[in-house]
């Protein structure tokens, strides 16, 4: 037991199920365990967002909104082709023209995977490009027509080269390859151990295995194989990858749609040869991200290039053409599952084969789904990626276990059919999860489950179906995350910290957080975040904001009042730990003394009292570390129940209603709980019916760059949705709060295909579930007889 | 996108005298390069912007249509309507007559594209826009339509092209009011550079790719489209417009159909079945046609007509789904039609 901790009695389990209380040993800087909800005045109900009004009326500033005098505009030159040597480049006549302040030509790809005897920088002649969109030049010009017409006149000649965009080719041994030489293997950006390549294909990865598959699958008394495939789907975020570079002799600042302020700046640090100190990320309101924005892209270090050789401004958007091209996508999977069980439905074997093509990318994996949500000793994972000519996949909300959920829970339907059992009922044997178990309850009764009718019972042609699915997400931590309140003298208080809002309103829990622990109201505490000038924060990537940052906000709030309390002590003759912070005042536990926080503040010493607190280990310890994160030791649980009706004649899929039972911990604002629940829905459903990235054959372009023909729901198609949080608690941080982002879409393409099958007695095993798709699995398609 | 001057007519012969291309023929080209000296007409400008946003089109002046009085009226005439050009769509699909009498234009127009389009779009506009192909709308696939050598739809992706009457371009009609106008018999009156009128049947105006590879219907540089007229339809009419999209909203049909049946004491005295976003042009069923007048209309007839009504469809390599839609939709249509 280290000196200086103390014990503290926390709250842990499901609130109105199975609360109560567990000891922690807690560093000496810890605030006091806050008991659950129902006993707290702020944190646990719905504020409204800090900036929602702003971005209701407009008011909100999105990087695009950006200007600085002088600003200049750019525009990039991709690559045409999909695989083509550069023979030529002339860029003389774009410099030449007329409001063309600078040209950079690039010499370096990044954002894509990268071979192990990478011979560094070169010259544009000569280099291959890799896929249609693949960056190769950028201009800066004073208008942005101007940089359009610019590009124009980069002379370029190609030497278009074989290539290959369909997965299945590519995993041939004659296939062009998308890479020459050997690829470093790598998990989510980080090293990983290296793994073989062949041709186009680098993998097995065959980490995630345990036990022995090919016995367990042997010692089956039921086996249900199946083979699944998922399409690529792109992030489509609403505000486009842009920033506005501003270089300087004192510096480097830049405005940026990020998920990661911190990130951006140590990236471009390293990339451009200046110290942390002197590069400023700055992001305010954001329009999405999914994962696309977490990293510095070509466009970025483009845009910056540009800033420092023109000595202006520069900013650079992304137009939705590009957005759909070049900004990352969730890669396809192929999935070939094998289960064996025993008749109780006891899981004794799984083997899966899986690959799919991130383009140019590594990531095409199916995530830790499969191998963590099931019991079971002896399980085979074997996957790869499949390089392809097409534009770079990028993380996309819960990667990897969005396409995995999406066959592991179906075949896990189809053990239970195959053994006569409820689906419910199977999991409940399988899934140790107490969480899930609490979850399948609540979900089942919300959608009345006990109304599920065998597969196809409808007799008209509309037919209706039941189905669920479960999900598995680890709960992340950035440990590297630090958050600073300020107490000023006239009583104003401010949260600040580089973390920044993607959109779900980490800000607005911050305020939150912070009062509850000064007895304040959210509305008083200022809210200063997205700035790298503030303590560094956490990136908004991998569900881990909440639960990075709010701990060690609440904990500088506790430590600035204890200096805040130490300091007005005498004047309430009071010795200060029997002084506390309740609504609006510094008061004696019986009340009889008191000043108002304001007159508290106003005798400090100096202007203000600063406190910087970082992220505190977790109190039970992680489940394992990675660098400047770590996981918690229990992931998160979510079990959603999907409501289908199918019409049989037109291949029409309604999704009716959707349950979510999700736990993220303690819930912090349940209404922007709710709102990121329902995103994760409304982008499941959409993945699971409608979206498709479709490539030409002929020219591998995309033929659907926009937000027309790449089809994503909309207002009509929007469900009626239900959503239930847990409070779960675990006592493992100051707040103990987790995240909720990338668990809600987790479930939802497996839950409407397990209803799709409830409704019409036929397996949908590839996405997206479309009219063609659905009425060619009712076999209600005719052959072909046009021309060819 | 390019820049361009904006001209404000002062009259219809004006407009038409100042119009030296139509988009389609602005838009061919050997080069893969549209026209640079092309002053166009403007209604609405929802198709206009879209093709010169993705540089498909490069007019250098636009003639606003909008601004000449008089044309965006709906008015009674010869029993049946006068509709203007720059009508729009939501007003088309929120008018008492259209609504009682020619349901399925108001219900076509009220299912096109978004409320913020449909507030936007012009009748004229809606049925002389380019198609949706996507092909076609690719800056780098110099298509037959654009005066290049191919349809890259048939050894392409053609999930949304046509089942019927490919040849040469497999793209289909866009408008889905061309497919209840065609249902109802419409007539286009088009005013020349001279102030000359003719008048068109809509059926006859728009090509097939066998005729015409290069424009989806007969309008000329300096004409407009300056009325919609519908004949009048004996007060039995019943008409119904489906459309099937992969979803609600926002979004283009797979397969709509529209249907005005003359129903008296249980006997269809006439029919006319059309198909959308089925061939080039709108599709009008013939046989189903054939199949339903002159008869009472039961469960099993409708069966039957909905099956003749793809009589002659050749679906390409990746449409056949689209026939079971559309055999569903003629029939839904048609009882539709019968309980209205």
């Amino acid at each position: 037991m280290s000196a200086g901790t103390r014990s503290e009695h926390y709250p842990v389990g499901i609130a109105g199920v199975s609360l109560r209380e567990i000891e922690r040993r807690v560093g000496p800087d810890e605030a006091p365990p806050l008991p659950p909800n129902a006993q707290l005045r702020t944190v646990g109900q719905s504020a409204p967002r800090v900036n929602g009004r702003a971005k209701v009326t407009g008011q909100a500033r999105f990087t695009v909104d950006v200007t600085l005098p002088g600003m200049l505009h750019a525009r990039l030159l991709r690559s045409p082709y999909p695989h083509a040597r550069i023979l030529s480049l002339d860029a003389g006549p774009a410099e030449r023209h007329p409001g063309v302040r600078a040209v950079h030509l690039i010499d370096h790809a990044i954002g894509r995977a990268r071979e192990i005897a990478d011979p560094g920088p070169a010259a544009p002649t000569g280099r291959r490009m890799l896929y249609v969109g693949d960056p190769i030049a950028a201009v800066a010009a004073v208008t942005p027509q101007e940089a359009q017409a610019a590009l124009d006149l980069i002379q370029v000649v190609y030497q278009p080269l074989p290539f290959v965009i369909d997965l299945e080719d590519a995993r041939k041994a004659d296939a062009p390859r998308v890479f020459e030489r050997a690829v470093h293997s790598e998990s989510f950006g980080e090293p990983a151990p290296q793994l073989p390549q062949h041709g186009n294909v680098h993998g097995p990865d065959l980490s995630a295995s345990r036990g022995n598959a090919a016995a367990g699958l042997n010692a089956a008394e039921v086996l249900v194989e199946a083979e699944f495939r998922t399409q690529v789907q792109t992030h489509c975020c609403l505000e486009p990858h842009a920033l506005v570079a501003d270089w300087r002799d004192e510096g480097l600042t830049v405005y940026i749609s990020t998920q990661f302020t911190a990130g951006i700046r140590a990236e471009l640090a390293e990339a451009f040869g200046l110290p942390l100190s002197r590069v400023r990320v700055l992001v305010d309101a954001m329009g999405g991200g999914f994962g696309s924005k977490s990293r510095v892209g070509q466009y970025v270090l483009s845009a910056v290039e540009l800033s420092r050789r023109a000595h202006a401004p520069v900013r650079l958007a992304l137009d939705r053409h590009e957005e759909q091209i070049d900004s990352g996508h969730r890669p396809s999977t192929v999935q070939r599952i094998r289960l064996g069980a025993r008749r109780d439905g006891t899981l004794t074997g799984v083997s899966i084969d899986a690959y799919g093509t991130a383009g140019v990318a590594l990531g095409a994996g199916v995530g830790n789904f499969a191998q963590s949500i099931y019991e079971c000793a002896h399980f085979a994972l074997a996957q790869s990626d499949v390089f392809t000519h097409a534009g770079p996949g990028a993380p996309m909300r819960a990667p990897g276990n969005v396409p995995g959920a999406f066959a592991y829970e179906q075949i896990i339907d189809e053990l239970a059919e195959r053994l006569g059992m409820d689906p419910l009922a199977l999991r409940e044997r399988i899934d140790a999860s107490p969480v899930r178990r609490e979850e399948r309850r609540a979900g089942a009764e919300r959608i009345g489950w006990s109304r599920r009718r065998p597969p196809g019972s409808d007799p008209g042609t509309l037919k209706h179906g039941l189905g669920m699915a479960q999900s598995h997400w680890p709960a992340l931590i950035q440990t590297n995350s630090a958050c600073e309140v300020r107490i000023l003298r006239d009583g104003s208080v401010e949260v600040r910290s580089s973390v920044q809002d993607i959109g779900t309103g980490v800000g607005t829990v911050l305020a939150q957080v912070v009062a509850e622990e000064l007895g304040l109201a959210p509305e008083q505490i200022a809210v200063r975040i997205g700035d790298t000038d503030f303590a560094a924060g956490p990136p908004s990537y991998g569900s881990r904001t909440s639960a990075s940052i709010t701990p060690p906000a609440r904990n500088a709030a506790y430590r600035a009042l204890r200096q805040l309390i130490e300091n007005a002590a005498p004047s309430l003759g009071a010795a200060p730990e029997a002084l506390a912070a309740r609504d609006g005042r510094i008061c004696t536990a019986d009340g009889r003394r008191s000043l108002s926080f304001r007159e508290a503040a106003a005798l400090l010493r100096t202007d203000e009292i600063s406190v910087v607190a970082s992220r505190s280990d977790d109190y039970g310890g992680f489940g394992h570390r990675m660098g400047d994160a770590a996981m918690a030791r229990k992931g998160l649980g979510g079990v959603q129940f999907a409501e289908v009706a199918v019409d049989t004649e037109t291949g029409r899929v309604l999704i009716e209603r959707v349950v979510a039972v999700q736990d993220c911990g303690r819930p912090l604002n349940p209404r922007q709980i709710e709102s990121q629940v329902h995103g994760g829905i409304l982008q499941g459903i959409s993945y699971a019916l409608y979206e498709e990235r479709i490539l030409d054959a002929h020219t591998g372009r995309m033929l659907n760059p926009n937000l027309e023909q790449y089809k994503i729901l909309r207002s009509r198609e929007t469900p009626t949705i239900e959503v239930h949080v847990l409070e779960h608690y675990q006592g493992e941080s100051a707040t103990d709060a987790y995240g909720i982002a990338e668990p809600s879409i987790i479930a939802t393409a497996p839950a409407v295909a397990n209803a799709v099958y409830n409704a019409i007695g036929v397996r949908m095993r590839a996405l997206p579930m479309n009219p063609a798709a659905i009425l060619a699995a009712l076999g209600r398609v005719p052959q072909p007889s046009g021309p060819p | 996108m390019n820049r361009f001057e904006w001209m404000t007519p002062d009259g219809i012969a004006h407009a038409a005298r100042a119009a030296t291309a139509t988009v389609a023929t602005a838009m061919i080209s050997r080069s893969g390069l549209p026209a640079t000296d092309a002053a166009v007409l403007k209604a609405g400008g929802i198709d206009l912007l879209d093709l010169m946003k993705e540089g498909l089109l490069s007019p250098h002046r636009l003639i606003n249509l909008l601004s000449i009085p008089g044309l965006d009226r709906i008015e009674p005439q010869e029993g049946g309507l006068r509709i203007g050009p720059t009508v729009t769509l939501a007003q088309l699909a929120a008018h008492e007559a259209v609504r009682a009498r020619f349901r399925a234009l108001a219900d076509a127009a009220g299912a096109s594209a978004s409320p913020q389009i449909r507030h936007l779009a012009t009748l004229g506009g809606n049925l002389l826009q380019r198609p949706r192909c996507w092909y076609f709308r690719s800056r780098a696939h110099h298509c037959a339509r654009k005066g290049g050598d191919t349809c890259f739809a048939f050894a392409g992706e053609n999930q949304y092209h046509a089942i019927f009457d490919h040849r040469g371009c497999a793209i289909v009609h866009p408008s889905t009011c061309a497919t209840a106008l065609v249902a109802f018999g419409a007539v286009l009156e088009i005013t020349g550079p001279t102030g000359a009128r003719r008048a068109a049947s809509l059926e006859a105006f728009l090509r097939l790719p066998e005729t015409d590879l290069q424009r989806e219907n007969d309008l000329l540089p300096g004409e407009i489209v300056t009325a919609i007229r519908i004949p009048a339809h004996p007060l039995t009419t019943r008409s119904i417009h489906l459309k099937q999209g992969e979803i609600d909203s926002f979004d283009w049909p797979i397969a709509e159909v529209a249907v005005a049946l003359d129903l008296a004491d249980g006997i269809c005295r006439r029919a006319s079945v059309v198909l959308g976003a089925a061939a080039p042009a709108p599709h009008r069923a013939a046989q189903a046609e054939a199949a339903l007048s002159g008869r009472a209309i039961d469960e099993a007839l409708l069966r039957t007509a909905a099956r003749a009504a793809l009589e002659g469809a050749a679906p390409l390599s990746r449409n056949a789904y689209k026939l079971p839609i559309f055999e569903a939709l003629v029939r839904r249509a048609i009882r539709a039609a019968i309980e209205a």
